[in-house]
């Protein structure tokens, strides 16, 4: 991917993180990383954002706010989960409370692990969300122009 | 008076980094109850004692909170030390009184960001956590992580600070002093973020003690305990420690008396850099705890007081350990704090007492 077509704006949600995800994620859009300047911003509004990233794993409990938020979330969209809890349930993944991946809820395009998960790995997964966002766009238009 | 309307708050919000729910019952603009619900982040780690044994727990006992991470590994690693009579060196106590008040400058430079958010400053919010990058490249340094440190084990730590590192640090802290002190003085003085936090979320002393509250949340509402000045570990050796308090009770309140640990904290940092002993940095640990025996501890995370009770059965694996984490002593003041607040106000109420729900839950 040589530029992106679009700033990509992210909607993040803090499953059953250890909130260690939940400040990279932070720390990745403030000063030090900024992921700003490639036009990421973080909204609080699923319907503004095209990058879902989850950091934690699923449970009894959130299974069903995480499918609520992808729901709200406008096609094309993408979701990235962010640290190993997100990708299989992590450390965590035999607890009793613990279902597992994000993937057990809704789909996921990009799995960026990591316990923490660094900064570096979460800008290098939005830069790949934009590119499976830009394919998921063509493929909606190509199927709208077909009709 | 208009009939009363209940607003459901979270689990995802923007101001909330964390899932936590209120229900806002709420008449015309004023908030009349807050009815928490959480549960959110429940992982239910405290069993997963029974499979990991208690040298591998020290790692999930890391990761019950990213941001308190340190102070989490040091509470396990004292209390099944103390079960198990295990005396650690005199340096490992220094480096690990080091880790944690760094890991609380850090902790408190973050919460301070995450306030100027919920009231809107978004440039104050930058600066802060830009600051905040310096601390976490001590850490990078330091032990290899930014986050989870895993440097503290039973018996000890894993890695020796250098003193060219010593010095780096030092040199760090002093540098972050003067920037640090320009943001605070904005905290402090700027008219508009005065008009967010001035007299807002008022506790009295009466009701923080009746709610048993801990922390920075309760040295606001003058109630001066810290667990730091029972003088435990490399805190007893410092030549004066008195906890830092206020008067007044509000969210400005809070907001001083976390700015203040900050240099406070630098301050231990110094001291304890300048009377490191040398040594070794951990003792062999063997055997297992045995049957039977219990050992309680506390340590000043920095939000809080955190409890830990751990019970051995005689094998390597530990028959019980427990926490009982700051937020959830500070979620009963909060609710109260919440009551007949205005709806716009309720945010910086949220978050000035600085909640950490993934301790809460576990």
């Amino acid at each position: 991917m040589s530029f992106a077509s679009k700033s990509p704006w992210v909607i993040h949600y803090d499953a059953s993180s250890c909130n260690g995800c939940d400040i990279e994620v932070l720390a990745t859009l403030c000063p030090g990383f900024d992921a700003e300047r490639f036009g990421v911003i973080n909204t609080g509004n699923p319907k503004h954002a095209d990058i879902f990233l989850v950091t934690g794993s699923v449970n009894e409990r959130n299974i069903k706010v995480i499918q609520e938020i992808y729901d709200q979330m406008l096609e094309p969209k993408v979701v990235v989960a962010c640290g190993i809890c997100a990708c299989s349930g992590g450390i965590f993944h035999d607890c009793y409370n613990v279902l597992g991946g994000v993937d057990k809820a809704i789909p996921v395009d990009v799995y960026a692990p990591g316990c923490a998960i660094r900064p570096e790995t979460i800008i290098d997964a939005v830069v790949e969300a934009v590119g499976v966002l830009e394919e998921k766009a063509r493929a909606m238009k190509e199927k709208e122009q077909g009709e | 008076m208009g009939k009363a309307t209940v607003i459901p708050f979270g689990p995802q919000h923007p101001v909330l980094p964390e899932p936590l729910h209120l229900d806002l019952v709420v008449e015309d603009e004023k908030v009349i109850e807050a009815i928490p619900q959480i549960g959110f982040v429940h992982r239910g780690l405290e069993k997963l004692v029974e499979t990991r044994d208690y040298n591998q727990f020290i790692y999930v006992a890391e990761r019950i909170c990213g941001i308190c991470a340190f102070g989490h590994s040091l509470g396990y690693a004292e209390t099944v030390e103390s079960l198990m009579g295990v005396e650690v060196p005199e340096r490992a106590e220094y480096l690990r009184g080091i880790w944690h008040e760094l890991s609380r400058i850090h902790s408190h430079i973050l919460w301070l960001g995450l306030a100027a958010d919920a009231f809107g400053f978004e440039s104050l919010f930058m600066h802060c956590w830009r600051l905040r990058e310096r601390v976490l490249s001590i850490f990078e340094a330091t032990t290899g992580g930014r986050v989870i440190f895993s440097v503290v084990k039973v018996g000890g730590v894993t890695r020796d600070i250098s003193a060219d590192q010593f010095a780096e640090i030092k040199m760090t802290l002093e540098g972050i002093k003067d920037e640090y002190r320009q943001i605070v003085n904005t905290f402090m003085k700027d008219t508009s973020v005065k008009n967010r936090t001035v007299g807002v979320g008022y506790l009295s002393t009466e009701a923080a003690l009746n709610a048993s509250m801990v922390g920075p949340f309760a040295r606001a509402s003058n109630v001066p305990y810290d667990v730091r000045s029972l003088g435990r570990g490399a805190y007893g050796k410092l030549s004066d420690f008195q906890p830092i308090v206020d008067t007044q009770g509000d969210c400005y309140a809070r907001v001083k008396v976390r700015a203040n640990e900050v240099l406070q904290s630098i301050d231990i940092i110094e001291e304890l850099i300048a009377g490191i002993p040398t040594g070794d940095i951990s003792v062999p640990v063997k055997g297992s705890p045995a049957a039977g025996a219990q050992a309680s501890n506390v340590v000043e995370q920095p939000r809080g007081e955190c409890y830990y009770f751990a019970r051995g059965n005689g094998t390597k694996y530990l028959d019980r350990m427990r926490m009982r984490t700051p937020t959830s002593q500070n979620l009963a003041g909060m609710v109260k704090a919440l009551e007949g607040c205005e709806l716009s106000d309720v945010n910086m109420i949220i978050l000035t007492i600085d909640p950490c729900i993934s301790c809460t839950e576990r």
